[in-house]
């Protein structure tokens, strides 16, 4: 954590974290370095501060999700804030209310800081247009999920000290993931060298221009990686072709003990859940406590969007 | 009305290969009755009552072959007089209209009623165009001999593309015998399905699906195929990728006859500039690459696109103040398609004349019309065009009810001065 502890007296320039693209890597420390606080106050027995009190926060997801907002809600709630989880299921929304009269509507309730999933990816940028508190994006399509990649940072500068220098292999859907795009700006922006694995179909258009090495062949992709990060495969992606079936899948993507040997030794296992096991990964591997991270990935997400929400509600 | 004497001018008329400094005669009827250099001063009455142009341009009145009207259905978006009043500011006098409207134009009733609402609250020339199909289903053709009877000039699903390769090959094949020019919206939709920008590094950034360039080639491809064994009247709407040009270009080489136009969007914008989802600028086909933009620029001097037009789809705010996904598409843009296509003459990117030929001369060959040209008897649907004139977009200050221009706040040369329908002002710059 070194490096981080310089940039103490940093200014974060925007009033939302829409994406880890709008950040500088002076701001991405200074959330990092502000969440590390926070790990100790999480395992200590008395986990309430009253940093946001009096603040309200609103949790509004259109799209399921049982990680990241129990995450962000137990985040506000740590931290002393009025927190509201909005269920989008029994609301207006459902109704045929757009976006913006939603956003309106909750804005003339004087909230200070809106944390929203969306299925479309724009959304947190057109509602941070719209409201006067501070948006924070909780996955937006298959654009950005910052808090993720932030939670994902803390984790591996938990274990190994920095992420500079290291070699993260992202392998799995690409194409339809928000989670490895953000990674893959933050890794990037923190030094790192990142393959990107994934069978031709699932791999966006012009990824190498994100800045990664891609490959299709899952062994040479992790090799001599120190981290390895797995993402979710849907269920829908059988249906829509593109790929033959989930056998074949787990047979050439799938993180297995057999592909794992071609990684570092201590190399760490990642993964954002929810996990399908024996579909992306071998369940032994995934409870390999030596190797696997993915329980540590959720306790540290709390760190990190207590460090955001405190960062970013403070700013309106 | 009484005769008018413009005097002058720079005349620009592509089809008759004119570009000299002269003057007009339009006579009582608004028909044109004496051009060129020899209208001049000092050949001229002189108790007339001359209107001296000042050396502007003078062209013909544009023809804009892709324009969405609201009526019937979405009169909240653009009504005939509205777009009228568009149009004329922008120097088009002559529009074909897509029929993609609620209803949908696919009977012969329809066509009564457009026709009549045309000429009650528009001043412009409305030439309707009716859908391939029923609904735009891509199912059931409508009746062309019938709708042609009525005065249908072209037929086109406008928005969508006929999918299914049989009913295209009969289509081809049946409008063959019936002389109905057929315009096709060239997009495979499974390919481009949930698709909303174009397919490359901005869609993977965004996170939105992206249209790859081949869901355009390959419908274009087949329907030149089938060209190939019917003969018929085939222009391809709009074309937005440098794949697609080769496949044209092929296609030229090879003999066959067809026509291809692009949208002034797609030569004027490209896929950087949606930035951070503009919605406006969610266009169909959609923006692409810088590259594919200087190809199709390039295509239009090789005589391999010939025609731009507008594509001018009006949306109302609340269309476009959702998320990208849920946006609606398209952009208006009748009244700035010469002032942006002047841009590419002031960069030196094309001819004065190749660009004005692409949107009046090119047009009316392909449509069948007489009009934009300038010969003697035709009406005098005229243009006159500042072509050095700064001026800075500003929605406010455009006539169409609807304000979705993508070009907002930017910099043009080149401002429609006056024009003129069958010899009558219609529009003067204030």
């Amino acid at each position: 954590m070194a490096v981080i502890k310089k940039f103490k007296a940093v200014k974060i320039s925007q009033n939302h974290l829409l994406g880890i693209q709008d950040l500088s890597f002076s701001e991405i420390s200074h959330i990092l370095d502000e969440a590390k606080t926070f790990i100790k106050l999480n395992r200590s027995s008395s986990k309430k501060t009253d940093v946001l009190r009096g603040k309200t926060q609103i949790n509004l997801f259109f799209e399921p999700s049982t990680r990241t907002q129990s995450s962000f809600e137990l985040a506000g709630k740590r931290l002393g804030a009025d927190v509201m989880s909005m269920n989008i299921v029994n609301s207006a929304i459902k109704k045929g209310e757009t976006l913006i009269d939603t956003a309106m509507t909750l804005n003339a309730m004087h909230p200070d800081v809106i944390v929203v999933r969306h299925q479309d990816s724009g959304a947190p940028n057109l509602l941070s247009q719209k409201v006067n508190c501070s948006v924070i994006n909780a996955g937006d399509g298959r654009r950005e999920h910052p808090t993720q990649a932030l939670l994902d940072a803390l984790t591996i500068i938990n274990r190994k000290g920095k992420v500079e220098g290291l070699k993260i292999a992202i392998c799995g859907d690409i194409l339809h993931s928000r989670v490895a795009r953000s990674n893959i700006y933050l890794m990037n922006m923190l030094g790192a060298e990142i393959n990107v694995v994934a069978p031709k179909t699932l791999l966006p258009h012009s990824v190498e221009r994100l800045g990664v090495n891609v490959f299709t062949d899952m062994k040479r992709g992790l090799d001599n990686c120190d981290i390895i990060m797995m993402l979710r495969l849907q269920n829908e992606r059988m249906q829509g072709s593109f790929l033959p079936s989930a056998r074949e899948y787990y047979e050439y993507f799938g993180l297995t003990p057999d592909k794992m040997v071609m990684a570092k030794k201590n190399a760490l296992i990642m993964h954002p859940g929810p996990m399908n096991r024996g579909v992306e990964i071998d369940t032994n591997l995934a409870d390999d406590i030596n190797k696997s991270v993915i329980r540590e990935q959720v306790e540290l997400g709390v760190a990190v969007r207590m460090a955001c929400l405190k960062i970013y509600c403070k700013k309106t | 009305m009484k005769e008018k004497y413009l005097i002058n001018a720079r005349i620009i008329d592509p089809k008759n290969q004119m570009d000299e400094i002269g003057g007009i005669i339009i006579n009582t009827n608004g028909k044109i009755q004496a051009i060129g250099k020899k209208v001049a001063n000092g050949n001229l009455p002189t108790e007339a009552e001359k209107i001296n142009l000042k050396k502007q341009v003078l062209i013909p009145g544009i023809v804009d072959m892709r324009v969405f009207v609201g009526e019937p259905g979405y009169e909240y978006k653009e009504n005939f007089r509205t777009l009228s009043n568009a149009a004329l500011s922008g120097g088009v006098t002559s529009v074909v209209s897509m029929p993609n409207t609620s209803p949908v134009i696919d009977n012969v009733s329809m066509v009564d009623f457009l026709k009549r609402r045309g000429r009650d609250k528009s001043k412009i020339n409305i030439f309707p165009s009716a859908c391939l199909t029923k609904n735009t289903e891509g199912i059931q053709m409508t009746e062309f001999g019938l709708l042609k009877r009525k005065g249908i000039i072209a037929f086109t699903d406008g928005l969508k593309t006929i999918q299914d390769p049989q009913v295209m090959s009969r289509i081809m094949n049946y409008a063959g015998e019936s002389d109905a020019l057929i315009m096709q919206h060239a997009e495979d939709n499974i390919l481009s399905t949930g698709g909303l920008i174009n397919e490359g590094e901005i869609s993977t950034r965004l996170g939105l699906k992206g249209i790859p360039s081949l869901a355009e080639k390959i419908i274009v491809e087949r329907d030149l195929s089938f060209l190939e064994e019917y003969k018929c009247k085939y222009h391809i709407s709009q074309i937005s990728s440098e794949k697609t040009i080769s496949s044209i270009k092929r296609a030229k080489e090879e003999g066959k006859i067809f026509s291809t136009g692009v949208s002034i969007n797609n030569l004027s914008l490209n896929e950087n500039d949606i930035g951070d989802f503009k919605t406006f600028l969610k266009l169909s086909p959609p923006l692409r690459t810088e590259q594919d933009r200087l190809s199709l620029i390039n295509a239009i001097g090789e005589g391999l696109i010939e025609v731009i037009v507008s594509d001018h789809k009006p949306e109302d705010e609340e269309s476009k103040r959702l998320t990208f996904a849920k946006a609606a598409t398209g952009a208006t843009g009748i009244e700035t398609l010469l002032p942006l296509a002047l841009e590419l003459f002031h960069n030196d990117s094309l001819k004065l004349n190749t660009i004005i030929a692409s949107i009046t001369s090119n047009p009316a060959k392909i449509l069948g019309i007489d009009k934009g040209s300038l010969q003697i008897g035709s009406d005098a649907d005229l243009c006159v065009v500042d072509i050095n004139k700064p001026w800075v977009v500003n929605k406010a200050n455009l006539l169409s009810k609807s304000k979705n221009t993508p070009i907002e706040d930017r910099k043009l040369q080149g401002q429609i001065i006056k024009t003129f329908i069958k010899g009558e002002i219609a529009f003067v710059k204030a």
